[in-house]
């Protein structure tokens, strides 16, 4: 069997150009079943139009993305059933409630027993006296717990979040990255999670990629990646890696 | 054996999830409802009372009661079955949850048979009660017209549905820079379908243009109906066919929109 069928992910030679100018340019990687990836890059480095592509919401200008080893954005219909994601580029509709929202969602990712499901998600996110609430009506945090209960109703094997911390406050960042880890280490899915936040990618991810202008500029562990750059955290190694400094020059 | 609902197959539950979806909107907001008996009502009574005075001074008219307020029945359902349909479509775009509807498993044939759905019960609610206020104020009973008005109503419906299709890509394609053709592209039927006049009143070359359009057909068979009295089947037929040309074509359009709005990156990027 090959790399791509065992890859949860797989990546090859990815490129889209929007008239001529690359927002991504070759890269590829491949993700293990289960493993946790944090996707690293400054504005414009290509991280959700590379989400994008995986989800088959881009095509590609050339080269090739396999979800599941289904290839997108050709077989899609093969395969997101078995996905979902999670972006502050998308709002749940306001005026529908929350369970309201999540139970039409459930019935397009054909989940079973619909209300169990809402139920058990709502007591482990914590949104149980807001089910019927207008999501409008929602707190920031609370508004991004429903997106993550609806990222998780399908109990997907892949998921995929952009910035899914983006805008909380410290504490509520925190209680939704255990989420993430619980769920994850509960159901075996493989994560691909892009961020700007590098704690949240130590604390979170075990392997980490960076992007810049379209490129991948380095993809490692995060420890092996302190220890090449000579860094103490991850954001340093990150401005790094923005400032142009290979790894060797930051090292000395 | 391959499951429906996974996504592989069309799945009417994913159709029925994505009416659910809209008529939890509809029914949680009042000025919706409103707004869609407002309007026909409106229409209705200016057409209606505009009759009665010119037939009280012409002797044509005397003889055609009914066809002002047939024609304005009639175009209602035309517009407000492609709003019905595009206006679902907007909702989406500006609660930003399009993004969460693409990466679904729900196939694009299921979200425009939901929005065909919904345009029909948009349409109910606004056209229905205006039905039964135009026999209350004019003594016009569009349900008399019995089978000849499902003939006029599957081709009104299905031309705006062809229209709403083409629109929808176009919003895919474009965002809601492309949010006023929703509004505005049904205009240009207005006069080119002959809606309260007859084709022969155009000069002979818009004619060919006029009778390219579904719509044409049914309007001419409601003054035929109205004022001799005739039912001409020919004339649903002719509009049937040319219905199924138009459906096809927007269908085709909007894939390649939707084919050219994935490559170009819009579905992410709904706005302006």
């Amino acid at each position: 069997m090959d790399a791509q069928n065992t890859s949860a992910i797989a990546v090859d030679q990815l490129v889209k150009r929007y008239k001529g100018v690359a927002a991504v340019d070759g890269i590829s990687f491949r993700l293990t079943p289960g493993s946790i990836t944090g996707l690293l890059g400054g504005n414009g480095a290509g991280k959700t139009t590379t989400i994008a592509m995986i989800m088959g919401l881009v095509t590609p200008t050339s080269g090739t993305v396999t979800v599941l080893g289904v290839r997108m954005p050709e077989e899609r219909y093969r395969v997101l059933h078995r996905m979902n994601f999670e972006s502050p580029y998308v709002d749940m509709p306001m005026r529908l409630t929350v369970r309201q929202n999540l139970s039409v969602f459930a019935q397009l990712y054909a989940v079973k027993d619909i209300d169990e499901r809402i139920g058990s998600l709502a007591a482990e996110l914590d949104l149980t006296e807001f089910l019927d609430r207008p999501t409008g009506k929602l707190s920031a945090g609370q508004k991004t717990r429903v997106s993550l209960a609806k990222a998780l109703l399908n109990k997907p094997e892949v998921l995929l979040l952009d910035e899914p911390t983006a805008s909380l406050d410290p504490d509520t960042a925190d209680w939704v990255r255990s989420r993430l880890e619980r769920y994850r280490s509960a159901q075996g899915a493989t994560v691909l999670l892009a961020s700007h936040n590098m704690s949240e990618v130590e604390r979170l991810c075990e392997r980490v990629i960076i992007m810049k202008k379209g490129h991948i500029e380095d993809d490692d562990t995060p420890t092996r990646l302190l220890s090449r750059y000579g860094r103490e955290t991850l954001e340093e190694v990150f401005l790094d890696v923005a400032r142009g400094r290979r790894h060797s020059e930051a090292a000395q | 054996m391959i499951d429906s609902d996974t996504g592989v197959e069309f799945s009417f539950n994913r159709v029925a999830a994505m009416v659910r979806r809209y008529w939890y909107l509809l029914r949680s907001s009042w000025p919706r409802i409103l707004d869609l008996i407002y309007w026909p009502t409106v229409q209705m009574l200016m057409w209606g009372f505009l009759q009665v005075y010119i037939s009280q001074n012409a002797g044509f008219f005397a003889r055609a009661s009914g066809v002002f307020i047939g024609s304005v029945l009639l175009w209602d359902i035309l517009f407000r079955g492609q709003l019905g349909f595009s206006i679902s479509f907007l909702e989406e775009m500006y609660a930003r949850n399009l993004g969460n509807i693409m990466m679904s498993p729900l196939r694009p044939t299921e979200f425009l048979l939901a929005l065909m759905i919904m345009s029909i019960v948009r349409l109910s609610i606004g056209m229905i009660p205006v039905s039964f206020l135009a026999i209350a104020f004019f003594g016009f009973n569009l349900w008399a017209l019995g089978l000849a008005l499902v003939a006029f109503f599957v081709n009104l419906i299905l031309t705006s549905w062809a229209v709403g299709i083409f629109v929808a890509g176009l919003l895919l394609r474009n965002g809601l820079g492309a949010e006023s053709m929703a509004w505005t592209i049904m205009f240009l039927f207005l006069p080119l379908t002959c809606v309260y006049y007859p084709v022969a009143v155009l000069p002979g070359w818009l004619q060919y243009f006029a009778w390219a359009l579904p719509p044409t057909y049914v309007f001419e068979g409601m003054r035929a109906l109205v004022i001799d009295h005739v039912f001409r089947a020919d004339l649903m037929v002719q509009a049937f066919a040319f219905n199924v040309v138009m459906f096809a074509a927007a269908s085709f359009a909007f894939l390649k929109l939707l084919q050219s709005a994935r490559v170009q990156g819009s579905l992410l990027q709904t706005s302006e």
